[in-house]
């Protein structure tokens, strides 16, 4: 039987990426950044499981306005960095699983979720950025990948209710999956950042934390935030937070935090980071 | 239709109407993410916006580079990040511009904390 072993959120802002892949990693401003993912990557390298559904939104890479799902679950065996205006991110090809794909998508709609079926898009900064922050540098990415989509940018997004409710249907769905795999859900974007207009800028460490907090030990008051709490408290780009209780979801009633990071700034935006294992 | 969430002094947020009305610059920013166009663009950027039945508000924000312009007729930040992408600018150097401080103040202003909050 495959079973979700743990869950990870990170922000997966763009310049965390160009860091990397121009070797910034080391200078004064990104040093500190980078300090706080290392206790994560050892973790991570005794616990690589077999496959993560990595939930993100697509930066108007793979969606344009002519299209925009509200969930949208990749199915391809293969999945391309994209270019997003300077070029596809010197990372390795992101390998799927079809299989687990396929069979989370049946499970999760006959639950009720109406999910987009992908079967050919290219993935940007919100999924290669975890990737990179979780594995380094690697020639091919230690894990398949299952990008799960959701629509953020144009708003409404989903409830973090509805996310929340999605993390448990999919929960039910690994562990209905016959293959004995492990599997890992990730949770991405945040924490509070606006990227537009006079208050561009925002950052506010307090709600964020609180958020982080609430994440472990209230999630399902925690999916009770309205979207307006979001955008008032933690700017307009902060709503992409809604992703990480799809994680929380997929996880038990109770977790055991493996670590916990939190960073101001990286660019415009607060990083917010957790490792979660479901409590023994 | 009540929208509590346009009161949030200095935001706009991109919301149904606001992509009815910016899907043409939308999309030509988007059309940006193939080098082919990047270059045709570059090479005559009013040709180039001819192609796209956008308002003559839009193309002026366009051509002029004002992104609170842009995001007032309609304009998405991730969409608009293929424009200045393509003038080869951080998302920091684009958004700092629309606060009306320079990319130094700014920049000095997220090492420091950022914007609180209670600032407005």
């Amino acid at each position: 039987m495959a079973r979700i072993t743990a869950g990870v959120a990170t922000s997966h802002v763009p310049a965390i990426g160009a860091a990397i892949d121009n070797q910034k990693t080391g200078t004064d401003y990104w040093r500190p950044l980078f300090a706080g993912y290392e206790a994560s990557k050892r973790w991570m390298a005794a616990h690589t499981p077999d496959v993560v559904i990595l939930v993100y939104n697509d930066h108007a890479s793979a969606f344009s306005l002519d299209i925009v799902p509200t969930f949208a679950i990749g199915c391809a065996d293969h999945y391309a960095p994209a270019d997003e205006g300077w070029g596809p991110r010197p990372v390795p090809m992101v390998e799927g699983h079809p299989e687990l794909a396929a069979h989370v998508t049946q499970s999760v709609i006959e639950q009720d979720f109406d999910l987009t079926i992908v079967n050919r898009m290219d993935v940007d900064h919100g999924l290669t950025v975890p990737l990179s922050l979780l594995f380094g540098q690697p020639k091919a990415w230690p894990v398949k990948v299952i990008p799960l989509a959701v629509n953020v940018l144009l708003y409404p997004p989903p409830s973090g209710r509805r996310c929340f409710e999605l993390g448990k249907a999919i929960r039910r769905a690994v562990e209905s999956f016959d293959e004995d795999l492990s599997v890992q859900i990730w949770g991405t974007g945040g924490m509070s950042h606006q990227l537009q207009g006079a208050r561009a800028g925002l950052i506010n460490a307090r709600w964020d934390n609180a958020f982080l907090d609430r994440l472990v030990e209230d999630p399902e008051g925690l999916s009770r935030v309205p979207h307006l709490e979001y955008l008032r408290e933690a700017g307009s780009e902060g709503i992409e937070l809604v992703m990480w209780l799809i994680m929380r979801g997929a996880l038990h009633d109770r977790v055991a935090v493996r670590h916990r990071f939190y960073h101001v700034p990286a660019s415009n935006t607060a990083v917010g980071h957790l490792v979660l294992e479901n409590a023994p | 239709m009540k929208k509590p969430y346009a009161e949030i002094p200095g935001t706009t947020v991109f919301d149904l109407d606001q992509a009815r009305k910016g899907y043409h610059l939308n999309q030509f920013c988007m059309s940006l993410m193939k080098a082919e166009n990047r270059e045709r663009f570059k090479a005559d950027e009013a040709a180039y916006l001819e192609e796209w039945p956008m308002t003559p508000e839009q193309r002026l924000g366009v051509i002029t580079r004002d992104y609170n312009r842009l995001i007032s007729v309609g304009g998405n930040i991730f969409f608009l990040a293929k424009l200045f992408s393509t003038d080869g600018k951080s998302v920091q150097q684009a958004v700092s511009g629309m606060t009306g401080m320079t990319q130094e103040q700014y920049a000095h202003m997220m090492s420091n904390g950022g914007r609180s909050p209670l600032a407005g």
